[in-house]
């Protein structure tokens, strides 16, 4: 692959005899370019320049810094011998992607798993202590009920929202825009739709022109306005229609394409037959589109079992709305316990596991793109 | 006639599919649509009636119906003294979104371009080169994409607290980009693994080197799994919360809007107009990108780009 073969040795020698210049030239070319990212960082981090050039030239030093070591890598690659260039290329390419995925997420798996069994500063040998706390703690407790309201409520009604929504668009002349519409709250961020949904929930006195939504309604029926959020454990419920209401275009869309793939000779053979649209929806539509349907709920139950944003946003995990995440930003960030916050983790990452694992098996078997 | 029935049959069912296919999509849009109206309101009449009232002929008041005065409020972030519905008059320090709307550019624009460029190389590396332990190190980046990103952030943040880089761009570019590459090296590798040896070999015989070819073929080739990637890395950096939560704390210098939005619902939690403004200014970017790219963005969740 690379130009014509030549023996190590000679390779070396040959390498050698091209010049001191050469080392030299590999030598300060990288210490250049680090000096030059390292003046980068420092300006960015204590530099008072004007808000718009900081941010551009951060962008550029990002964007940029990032090309550049790769060049600098494969230049300095080219440098060396041809066979040694040959071994090491590989590592050029993939080499970044592991040493960040190593720092980021390989280590800190086993750290997390360590500190786990150690006390709040990671100094003392505790045992299973924290996750005898992470199982019979109150607050966890109810978390572990509110993370299976979340994956119960929030993936059915998703899934089941999202299939009316693709079986009905496609019999539509608006299918186009009624997907589009069901499919933008996709762009919302869990904070912007929290302030959304806290809006609907708005709250006022009895009497008091109600300005939430919500509110708006029931006392026009006659009712009594409710603080809903406050409301447990219905308040769960209200925070999870927020999540129906971002995952259904997800469940949409996909379950819509698995829809335009059942042979249309099917379904008119079915009504030749006689049957109705309901018995072919749950006969002939479901199996073929079971599949995807997996696909999209075990993705949605990960979803729901890393919940925290809407929590955090909405209630901050009280009146009986904790989830596991926020338990584990809680006892990280409020209690500074990192044994505990590390232990709720670690439940995390089991309970996610086996989702995940089934849900990568599911999409092995069907094509990419 | 049957035929008769029939059509009469089928006028029913065309007109029971779009009704109910009307009413989810209301149900839908209203949200928005009323977070959005709210947002136009001058403060007095967000905080004294429902937005749907803007419908009703508002002769009593002298103040016009909608008003950028709340935008400006939460841009700009000047001062501004208003009545609350209660009847006492609040004096609210700004909130500078513009700020944080140039924060957030400088955070999503790097965390979305260093992982595509970083997963592209390393799936090519992966899919078309041989080396030791290539197929060991491919199921591991795969397994990670099991662990959840809370795992992470105890042992970073002391890695960071060490390295005196909280709070700092490049640590929240690491972040993102460390939890974003699982899935962006395995879509890409799925992609790019599927490009046709025939290409890649012609370019060798050449006398490509492999950067070369990764610069020069693979990367234009593999474009519309970039792009697809790219929206959904983009909608993730910019929609986060937690992530920011934790790596840029609470300097207010850096803040990102998701950051700034949380602390407005904290701290003016009945200010709607303030807090509507600011939500929609949260949302614009992402909506844009949405609407101007949704093929790429459909594409890419067929591909299955999702992060839980």
């Amino acid at each position: 692959m690379e130009s014509q073969p030549k023996s190590p040795f000679s390779a070396v020698t040959e390498w050698l005899t091209v010049g001191l210049g050469q080392i030299l030239v590999s030598v300060i070319v990288p210490l250049v370019a680090f000096v030059v990212m390292w003046q980068g960082f420092i300006f960015l981090r204590d530099g008072d320049a004007p808000q718009v050039v900081t941010v551009i030239i951060a962008i550029i030093w990002g964007v940029g810094g990032v090309g550049a070591l790769y060049l600098l890598a494969n230049w300095i690659i080219d440098k060396l011998p041809d066979t040694l260039a040959t071994n090491l290329r590989p590592y050029a390419f993939v080499g970044p992607a592991l040493v960040i995925l190593g720092w980021f997420l390989f280590i800190p798996t086993i750290r997390t798993l360590y500190a786990s069994f150690f006390d709040a500063t990671t100094t003392n040998f505790v045992g299973l202590e924290n996750y005898i706390f992470a199982f019979t703690d109150t607050r966890m407790v109810e978390s572990f009920r509110n993370n299976l309201i979340w994956l119960v409520v929030g993936t059915g009604m998703s899934v089941i929202f999202g299939t009316l929504v693709a079986v009905l668009a496609d019999r539509s002349k608006f299918e186009v825009a009624a997907k589009s519409l069901i499919f933008l709250p996709m762009a919302i961020s869990f904070v912007g739709a929290g302030v959304i949904w806290r809006f609907i929930y708005a709250y006022r006195p009895p009497g008091a022109e109600q300005i939430g939504l919500l509110n708006a309604i029931v006392t026009a029926f006659g009712g009594q306005p409710q603080a809903w959020l406050t409301i447990s454990p219905w308040n769960n419920l209200f925070m999870v229609a927020i999540l129906v209401w971002l995952q259904t275009g997800y469940a949409m869309v996909l379950i819509s394409a698995a829809l335009k793939g059942v042979p249309e000779e099917l379904l008119e053979a079915a009504r030749i037959d006689g049957a109705n649209e309901i018995r072919i929806f749950f006969n002939i539509l479901v199996p073929s589109i079971k599949q995807t349907i997996i696909t999209v709920a075990t993705t949605i139950i990960i979803l729901t079992l890393k919940i925290f944003d809407i929590v955090f946003v909405m209630t901050n995990g009280n009146f009986g709305t904790e989830v596991m995440a926020s338990q584990q930003y809680k006892q990280m960030f409020r209690f500074q316990d990192f044994g505990k916050g590390s232990s709720v983790a670690i439940v995390l990452l089991i309970a996610v596991i086996p989702v995940m694992w089934y849900n990568l098996k599911q999409f092995g078997k069907k094509e990419a793109f | 006639m049957a035929g008769g029935s029939q059509k009469k049959k089928k006028l029913i069912s065309s007109i029971l599919v779009n009704g109910i296919l009307a009413i989810i999509c209301i149900m839908w849009t209203v949200p928005t649509l009323g977070l959005l109206v709210s947002s136009f309101r001058p403060p007095s009449d967000v905080n004294r009636t429902g937005w749907w009232a803007v419908v009703r002929s508002r002769e009593e008041t002298d103040t016009p119906t909608f008003t950028l005065d709340n935008y400006r409020e939460v841009i700009l972030g000047r001062d501004t003294t208003f009545t609350r519905a209660d009847g006492t008059e609040v004096r609210a320090s700004g909130d500078n979104l513009g700020r944080a709307f140039l924060n957030s550019i400088a955070v999503t624009i790097p965390a979305t371009a260093i992982p595509i460029f970083i997963a592209a190389c390393a799936a090519y590396g992966f899919a078309w080169m041989k080396f030791k332990g290539r197929k060991v190190l491919f199921v591991t980046v795969v397994a990670l994409l099991v662990v959840p990103l809370q795992i992470a952030l105890i042992p970073i943040l002391r890695d960071y607290t060490n390295l005196g880089l909280t709070g700092t761009w490049l640590a929240i570019w690491l972040a993102h980009t460390g939890f974003g590459l699982p899935l962006a090296t395995y879509l890409l590798y799925n992609y790019i693994s599927g490009l046709p040896r025939e290409i890649l070999e012609s370019a060798f015989l050449d006398g490509a080197s492999h950067f070369t070819l990764f610069v020069r073929l693979i990367l234009p080739l593999s474009m519309p799994a970039l792009a697809s990637f790219a929206i959904f890395q983009f909608l993730w950096v910019w929609n986060d919360l937690l992530v920011a939560l934790v790596f840029i704390g609470s300097r207010p210098e850096v803040a990102v809007l998701t950051q700034r939005l949380q602390e407005m619902v904290g701290s003016r939690g009945q200010d709607w107009h303030l807090l509507t403004a600011g939500a929609f200014i949260t949302m614009l970017l992402p909506l844009l990108v949405f609407f101007s790219l949704q093929r790429y963005f459909v594409r890419g969740l067929l591909a299955g780009s999702i992060k839980g």
